[in-house]
């Protein structure tokens, strides 16, 4: 398969970035699109360009560090699947795509498609945890859960906080990741004890940050390589209110 | 000081946009029902004006609830859009969308609209500077002629049109407003989510038919 890469270049922080535009030939329909750029930029090192920088861990859609925005939409165009699962064959072959980084003010780009996610971290820092120290592992099912509220903790626990919500949001919101973290650890006994500092500070960093203010576009659920819905966003709104008034 | 933490937190605005549009949405609806009292005629509606006349004291109560409520109502979302857009100072060069509607992309313009088109409302037929022609008339009980007002407005073209447009808009901004009162307020869950869509999309669309039925009507020559 041939195509045709619109590719977002920028030196750093500072200067100013613009689309280049570079061919990729003869690829295989079944690599991923990771590998592909894998192949581009072994082409371009060859010819003395430097390669495109992009964020990439595991490739197995489970660490969050790929962040491609492919033709408008974080991950590209697959439901469920984050960029490094999504694969060539998912494109028509001769086709034009366009590969921008992450956009929000919180998550200035570093060089090329690689943008800094300490926003995320930072936010997880003011609350996003359980202060006890837990030691060891504890005995499997040593504390009662229901079934029904272990699975809905793991829905929203499933948040790999790769930042596509934020990305995909046409205010730049970051409430669905917020919202996943408050909920994931409000559900649990252990986290239950801090539900309300928690989802008090975690939305104090997160508008210190500069995201922008949810307005119901549900982008965010649609964009969710782990597709968490927006009902965790409802959940996160009900936890803060709670916080104000108890 | 943890009150106005609230209150200027992105959540805190999110619920009094949603809170002062529910006052806003009940009065919506309960100024429609009021105003298809014109379908039985002239007498009905202006003893319903005549009442309400009478009732001035908690017609300024509502009144002074609605003005609050639409002065916060768009205060707050002013703010909340100059944060959206400084959220995101370099935008994406294709710009696409996935599952979002058009009434939520343009709920700041339908807004503006909306204001303007309150603010014309008010000078029509509530300060009856715009067409004092045919906003001062009596009926034969000596009271304001409202149903004549109403009608003889109606019949220039013009007037209904603006009339049309505005609704329509309106009903785009309630159908995403109304289903989004529930997310913001946080009592919303997958199973209720996209029954509140489809029931606000239904709501909104028969507010909408039932305000334009009355231009429409003075037009055809039904209500005259």
């Amino acid at each position: 398969m041939n195509f045709t890469l619109k590719v977002w270049r920028q030196k750093n922080r500072n200067i100013k970035g613009k689309l280049e535009t570079y061919g990729a030939e003869e690829i295989s329909s079944d690599i991923s699109f990771l590998e592909m750029l894998d192949q581009v930029n072994e082409n371009l090192a060859a010819r003395g360009i430097e390669p495109i920088a992009f964020d990439h861990d595991c490739r197995e859609g489970i660490c969050g560090s790929c962040s491609l925005t492919l033709n408008g939409i974080p991950h590209g165009p697959e439901r469920g699947t984050t960029v490094c699962q999504l694969h060539m064959r998912h494109f028509k072959d001769g086709e034009t795509i366009t590969i921008e980084p992450w956009r929000a003010k919180p998550f200035p780009v570093v060089k090329d498609l690689v943008v800094d996610r300490n926003a995320f971290d930072r936010i997880i820092q003011a609350g996003g945890y359980i202060s006890v120290s837990t030691g060891g592992a504890p005995d499997g099912n040593a504390i009662p859960i229901a079934k029904e509220k272990a699975d809905r903790a793991m829905d929203a626990a499933q948040c790999i906080g790769c930042g596509a919500c934020a990305a995909a949001c046409p205010n730049a919101s970051a409430m669905l990741f917020v919202a996943s973290k408050v909920s994931h650890l409000a559900l649990l006994p252990q986290g239950a004890i801090e539900r309300e500092r928690r989802a008090r500070n975690m939305v104090k960093q997160m508008d210190a940050e500069g995201f922008g203010n949810c307005t119901n576009h549900f982008e965010c659920e649609a964009a969710c390589p782990k597709e968490i819905s927006v009902a965790f966003i409802a959940k996160l709104n009900r936890e803060y209110v709670r916080a104000y008034v108890k | 000081m943890l009150q106005s933490e609230f209150i200027t937190s992105s959540i805190g605005k999110k619920i009094v946009i949603a809170v002062t549009g529910l006052f806003l949405f009940g009065f919506v609806i309960g100024h429609l029902a009021g105003n298809l009292l014109i379908f039985a005629g002239p007498d009905a509606l202006n003893s319903y004006a005549r009442k309400l006349r009478d009732l001035a004291p908690l017609v300024w109560s509502a009144r002074f609830v609605l003005l609050a409520s639409v002065v916060f109502h768009i205060w707050t979302s002013i703010l909340l859009t100059i944060e959206n857009r400084a959220a995101r100072p370099i935008g994406y060069e294709v710009r696409k969308t996935i599952q979002t509607s058009i009434a939520a992309r343009t709920m700041m313009l339908s807004g503006l609209v909306i204001l303007a088109f309150i603010i014309y409302h008010l000078l029509h037929f509530t300060f009856r500077v715009t067409h004092p022609e045919i906003s001062h008339l009596t009926d034969s009980l000596g009271r304001h002629d409202v149903y004549s007002m109403v009608v003889l407005s109606f019949q220039k073209v013009y007037i209904s049109a603006v009339y049309g447009i505005a609704m329509t808009l309106l009903c785009l901004h309630l159908a995403h407003g109304a289903s989004s009162w529930l997310q913001t307020l946080g009592w919303n869950n997958e199973r209720t989510q996209p029954l509140f869509v489809r029931i606000s999309a239904a709501v909104s669309l028969l507010i909408l038919i039932g305000y334009v039925s009355i231009p429409i009507s003075v037009l055809c020559g039904v209500v005259k």
